[in-house]
């Protein structure tokens, strides 16, 4: 396939120079490129969404009564993160998750944060992640967020940033390992030759975190998967991980409370259970102390995990760290926490309940990018270059009647990757989600999953969206030996 | 395991094996039809009494024509038993355990499920009717095949056997039951070609004629009831089906005939002792209809007990905590 007519359009591409000449790093994948013929690629990638299709990797549709299951649309070109750039953000992540983990511990015992006049008290306060029947707990280990995925984007000059954290249930992580499986099918001589780090171990290293985060005095514990049902957008993920751990995947109904413990109904009668890695919603977790009217949860849950009888992973409150605007104060938390400076910045953010960054805000909106603070999704959002006035009015109407519920930041540059568009590559904006598991140590999955906005110029990568995702390539350091083999290729 | 999870891996397999016997009787009985002679439409009306839902068909039919008792036994999306509504029953009860199955199980039920659903909204499907009733049957044969080469033999996989023989116990006993009924009662048609007619078509019903002719040769009525009965190695008899269900439950308990403790294995194995004395001359003397009546209500016992026994634990002496916190 010929590469010469790709166009970098003024943005940070990620695999070629403004000049057209490929980054050190994505030479190898470029020049495969250029030298396989286009109906052999066009064949591969039509082999790679029947596989895909075969192994039912899909979501369902919400309100489609005939209970259609869709592909994540996929895209065969990979993204290459070089072991440079990879690096900080390994660092960089582990880092701010400690310092999170340790404000959300905080936040439910002495709020020292807060009374030494780091984050304000009615931002805390007003948090709707912040949950009062939390306060007070001691999950094991003191860790609460156990599973975590960070979005990183990558602005104009090719710099990593925080985008949001995700700390209550990210999904996503299956499309990671069975993109890589794709991809090893689909372009296996190229990526033989990648160094690309392996993301095979997720399942084994998820199961040691839980395990690891056993109720004390819990010699080997069960544990389990406890998901909506297979009517929830996010089962096959549910389904594939129980799957790979080797866990029993469980609905609200398996499970009961007896006896003072959560146990599960077994064909051999109640058997006990120590973890769940639970993937609903911290609000349908438990009738009794949250949402009475939820079907999904278990009546006495968090009375068992109150008195350290079963652990929650991730622990219920931990949303509280994921808000929208006390993400801007994460910096500031890893300074007071660890003393030390955020190795992967955040992106420009303007708070609207200071009155100065309002008025800003309200005078910009053009230029901005506008968040609500509890949505996901790409739900609440106003994307100022791209909306109408009239939008903007609404929106300014909203952020009026609640300052406190928004934040706005400048519509950046985001990265851009080589996309396959019919028969040729067109350059698309990119996101990363890598996924962090906080155990005895911090793990950071080398590699994460990449969403691309496929609509031409977008820059919403949500898969409700329009989004497709792609297969990242984080490159391990050359070994020396690898280097003098390359260089000395004839001794 | 999980009881949900047993639960729904034997309903599975009840469901695919329950179409599959729709298929069957249905494909049968327009066989059937071809060869009679004239008022064919009266034979619609047992494999309408098979289903023993005839109010419900009454109700929303009125007369059993063959274009009515097709649409009713294929494609009618309210009526529970129907085949599509049997493989979307099964279907969902895949879907909801397909960590458990083999990826090429849930891919066989999934593709019958929309081959059928598909059939469903093409016009004419019912005209050529016999290629569409082998490719159910042929569908669910092939699912037990990709069931018994795919799936590890463990707990789980004996749920779903035991969930496919006893539907299959239940099917055979009410055609046999019909049938019976229906034939019997008129002595003209005795020994009429017509007569050996309606008693092949019985046994083809459960595929079971060349089976049967290798075993007793001539067709004889209490014969060919006593192989769909109470033959020991014919794969769709009640008796071998009572057997290998036992023989199931005792994998998943763990137990033996001597040592069964469950309610369960207690009303299977008595089930399956009777059939094993029964004799055939005596149960058609006692009446036929009287006796697949009482046996299929001991059937239904041992469903409500493996039920009891496995997919609805209750505690015993725990009492559900309840008190205030700390």
């Amino acid at each position: 396939m010929k590469l010469d007519g790709y166009d970098t359009g003024g943005f940070y591409d990620e695999m070629f120079h403004a000049d057209g000449t490929p980054r050190p790093a994505s030479a190898l994948l470029a020049q495969r490129l250029t030298a396989l013929p286009l109906d052999e690629l066009q064949r591969r990638r039509q082999a790679a969404e029947r596989a895909l299709l075969t192994m039912g990797i899909t979501f369902n549709v919400y309100g489609d009564a005939a209970g259609t299951e869709k592909i994540f649309p996929f895209d065969i070109v990979p993204r290459i993160v070089d072991a440079a750039d990879f690096a900080p953000i390994e660092r960089g992540l582990a880092q701010r998750i400690r310092a999170l983990n340790l404000f959300i511990d905080d936040v439910y015992h002495e709020q020292k944060i807060v009374r030494d006049g780091v984050v304000p008290r009615d931002v805390l306060e007003t948090s709707k992640g912040f949950l009062p029947q939390c306060v007070g707990l001691a999950p094991p280990r003191g860790i609460w967020c156990h599973v975590t995925g960070t979005d990183l984007v990558r602005d104009g000059d090719g710099t990593f940033l925080v985008l949001e954290d995700n700390l209550r249930c990210p999904s996503g992580v299956s499309y990671v390992l069975e993109n890589r499986s794709v991809m090893k099918r689909t372009l296996p001589q190229v990526f033989e030759a990648s160094r690309v780090r392996p993301v095979d171990a997720y399942p084994s290293r998820l199961l040691e975190t839980l395990q690891q985060v056993r109720p004390r005095g819990v010699e080997s514990p069960t544990v389990v998967l406890l998901t909506p049902g297979s009517y929830n957008s996010a089962y096959f993920e549910h389904s594939f991980l129980a799957q790979q751990m080797g866990i029993e995947l469980v609905e609200g109904g398996d499970l009961v409370v007896l006896d003072g413990y959560v146990q599960m109904r077994t064909t051999r009668g109640f058997q006990r259970v120590d973890v769940i890695y639970r993937r609903i919603d911290d609000t349908f977790l438990d009738p009794r102390a949250f949402r009475a009217d939820s079907l999904l949860g278990v009546p006495g849950l968090m009375e068992v995990y109150a008195r350290g009888r079963v652990t929650l992973a991730n622990a219920p409150g931990t949303g509280v760290a994921d808000d929208k605007v006390i993400y801007a104060w994460v910096p500031k938390m890893i300074r007071y926490y660890l003393g030390e400076d955020a190795i992967l910045p955040n992106v420009p953010t303007y708070v609207c309940r200071e009155p100065s960054e309002l008025s800003h805000v309200l005078a910009n909106l053009e230029k901005l990018v506008v968040k609500a603070a509890n949505e996901s999704g790409g739900y609440g959002m106003l994307v100022g270059p791209a909306s109408t006035a009239a939008e903007r009015d609404a929106f300014r109407d909203k952020i009026r009647a609640n300052p406190r519920n928004y934040i706005a930041q400048p519509t950046l540059a985001l990265s851009r990757v080589p996309t396959m568009i019919d028969d040729h590559l067109e350059g698309r904006h990119v996101d990363l989600r890598p996924y962090v598991l906080y155990g005895e140590d911090v793990f950071v999955l080398p590699g994460g999953l990449t969403r691309v906005a496929l609509k031409k110029g977008s820059l919403v990568v949500n898969s409700s969206q329009g989004g497709g995702s792609k297969d990242t390539w984080v490159l391990s350091e050359p070994t020396p030996h690898a280097t003098q083999t390359q260089v000395g290729g004839g001794r | 395991m999980l009881s949900r999870v047993a639960d729904s891996v034997y309903w599975m397999n009840r469901y695919v094996e329950r179409a599959e016997n729709v298929a069957r009787f249905v494909d049968v009985n327009l066989n059937l039809l071809l060869d009679m002679p004239d008022g064919a439409d009266q034979q619609w009306a047992p494999l309408v009494a098979t289903t023993g839902d005839d109010a419900y068909f009454r109700e929303k039919y009125g007369a059993p024509t063959r274009e009515n008792v097709l649409q009713f036994l294929t494609f009618d999306a309210e009526y529970g038993s129907s085949i599509l509504s049997c493989l979307r029953a099964a279907r969902e009860n895949a879907r909801s355990v397909r960590e458990i199955i083999s990826s090429e199980m849930w891919e066989q039920v999934n593709k019958a499920f929309l081959t059928v659903s598909a059939a469903a909204s093409r016009p004419g499907v019912l005209d050529t009717p016999h290629d569409f009733y082998t490719d159910v049957k042929l569908a669910a044969h092939l699912f037990v095949g990709i069931t018994y080469i795919t799936m590890t033999h463990n707990e789980a996989w004996h749920f779903g056997r035991l969930g496919r023989l006893l539907e299959r116990a239940d099917k055979t006993s009410r055609i046999v039951d019909v049938k019976y009924f229906l034939l019997l009662p008129d002595p003209h048609d005795v020994g009429t070609p017509w007569d050996e007619l309606q008693w092949v078509s019985l046994l083809k019903s459960a595929s079971a004629l060349e089976m049967y002719r290798k075993r007793f040769g001539r067709i004889e009525p209490a014969r060919v009831v006593e192989f769909l009965l109470l033959d020991r190695k014919f794969p769709r008899s009640v008796l071998y089906c009572a057997t290998k269900g036992e023989r199931s439950l005792h994998a998943i308990t763990g137990a033996t005939a001597e040592t069964a403790a469950t309610s369960a294995e207690v009303a299977l194995g008595r089930l399956r002792g009777e059939l094993e004395q029964g004799d055939i001359r005596g149960i058609v003397a006692g009446g036929l209809h009287e006796y697949l009546d009482g046996f299929q209500d001991r059937l239904n016992g041992v469903g409500d007990a493996i039920h009891e026994t496995f997919f609805a634990p209750r505690p015993v002496g725990g009492e559900p905590l309840d008190t205030p916190s700390q």
